[in-house]
C-alpha cells in the first residue's frame, strides 16, 4: 500500500473497530439497566437530590463504588471515610489502567484521558480480551474499539439512574437480575483462561478473594489480584523454563 | 443523612476527581515508555486476577437470597465458566449461564 492511498484504509479499519466495539459493549446495557435504575432509587430514598445522584454518576461513572458511598452516607460516617472506602474500591481501576499501557500508550494524551474517564471493569474486560486475541491491531483500532464499547453502556448507565431518581422503583428481585453482573464478567473471564498461568491465577483470585471477603472497602480484592497476578506471572515464567 | 448540600457535592466532585486520576494513572503517566519484562507479565494477568475474585463472593452469597448459599446460582456459574472455555465465546457463556439459571428457578416454581 503507497502512503499516499493509505490514509482512508486506516480512517475505515478505526470505523469498524468502533462498530465492532459497539457491538460487543451492547449486551452489557442488561448490566447497567438494573444497577443504574437501583442506584437512581437508592441515592434519592437516602435524601440526594436528583442533580447529586446525577452528578455521581457523570463525575464519578463507577458502579460498586457509588453504592459504597451511598450506603456509608446514609449510616452518616465521616466525609473522609465515605472518600476513603469509595476511592479504596475503585482502586482495581489502578491495575486496569497499567495494563492497558501496553496496548493504548502511544495514543495522544487527550485520548487516554476519555480512555481514563471511561475505564470501568466493562469496557475494560471487552476491549482487553480484544486486543489479546487481535495483537495485529493498531493503536488507532484499539482506541476506537475501546470508545465503540463505552457507547452503549455509559448512556445506559447515567439515562437509566435518571429513570430511578424519578420513577423511585427498582426492578423486581424475582427477576434474578442481580445475578446478571456474575454472568457477564464469568462469561468474559472465562475465554481467558487459556493457558496454565492465567488457570492458576483465576484460581488464586477466587481463593484469596472469599478468605478476604470481609475486609473493609475492596481491600481485600486488591490483595487477592496482586497474589493472582503474581502467581500467573510465576508459572508462565516455570512453564518457560519447562519448555527449554 | 445530615450532611449539607455543600458537603455532598464536595464528597461527589472529589470522589469523581480521585476515580479518574485512579484511572489515568499509568495510562496518562507512563505513556508508550517501555516497562520492565516481569512487570508486562504480571499485567498480563489483570483481567483473570481481579474478575475471578470480585464476582465469587457474589456467586457464593448472592444479595438476593440475602447471602443465603444458593445452588442453583452456583451451578449457573460453572456452566458460563465452562461453556466459555469450551466455546471461547462470550455470548454462548452468557446465554449457557443465563439458561441454566433461569430454566433452574422455572422447575423450582414449578416443584
Amino acid at each position: 500500500m503507497t502512503t499516499s492511498t493509505a490514509k482512508t484504509p486506516l480512517k475505515t479499519s478505526a470505523k469498524s473497530a468502533y462498530w465492532a466495539g459497539v457491538r460487543d459493549g451492547a449486551p452489557f446495557i442488561l448490566m447497567a439497566v438494573p444497577f443504574s435504575v437501583l442506584f437512581g432509587v437508592i441515592a434519592t430514598d437516602a435524601g440526594l437530590t436528583l442533580a447529586q445522584a446525577m452528578g455521581f454518576t457523570v463525575l464519578v461513572i463507577a458502579g460498586a463504588a457509588q453504592f459504597a458511598a451511598i450506603q456509608l452516607m446514609v449510616e452518616n460516617a465521616s466525609i473522609a471515610f465515605v472518600l476513603l472506602a469509595a476511592l479504596a474500591v475503585n482502586l482495581r481501576m489502578a491495575m486496569y489502567s497499567a495494563s492497558l499501557v501496553p496496548y493504548l500508550g502511544a495514543a495522544p494524551l487527550w485520548k487516554r484521558a476519555f480512555i481514563a474517564y471511561l475505564n470501568f471493569d466493562q469496557t475494560y474486560i471487552t476491549s482487553v480480551a480484544r486486543y489479546e486475541a487481535r495483537p495485529e491491531m493498531t493503536v488507532a483500532e484499539r482506541v476506537s474499539y475501546f470508545f465503540g464499547v463505552a457507547t452503549p453502556i455509559a448512556p445506559a448507565w447515567m439515562g437509566m439512574t435518571l429513570v430511578g431518581a424519578l420513577a423511585g422503583q427498582a426492578i423486581p428481585e424475582a427477576w434474578a437480575l442481580d445475578f446478571i453482573m456474575p454472568i457477564m464478567f464469568l462469561a468474559m473471564v472465562a475465554p481467558m483462561l487459556k493457558s496454565l498461568a492465567h488457570v492458576s491465577a483465576g484460581a488464586v483470585s477466587v481463593a484469596v478473594g472469599l478468605a478476604l471477603v470481609n475486609m473493609p472497602a475492596g481491600t481485600g480484592l486488591l490483595i487477592a489480584a496482586g497474589a493472582a497476578m503474581l502467581t500467573g506471572a510465576l508459572v508462565e515464567v516455570w512453564m518457560e523454563r519447562r519448555a527449554l | 443523612m445530615s450532611y449539607s448540600s455543600f458537603e455532598i457535592w464536595m464528597i461527589i466532585l472529589v470522589m469523581g476527581v480521585g476515580t479518574f486520576l485512579i484511572r489515568f494513572s499509568f495510562l496518562g503517566l507512563i505513556g508508550d515508555r517501555p516497562m520492565p519484562t516481569f512487570v508486562l507479565r504480571l499485567l498480563r494477568y489483570t483481567p483473570v486476577a481481579v474478575l475471578p475474585g470480585m464476582v465469587a463472593p457474589l456467586v457464593l452469597w448472592p444479595a438476593a437470597t440475602d447471602g443465603q448459599f444458593d445452588p442453583l446460582r452456583v451451578t449457573a456459574a460453572c456452566a458460563i465458566v465452562l461453556i466459555g472455555i469450551w466455546t471461547r465465546n462470550v455470548l454462548w457463556a452468557i446465554l449457557g449461564g443465563a439458561v441454566t439459571l433461569y430454566a433452574g428457578m422455572a422447575v423450582i416454581a414449578f416443584l
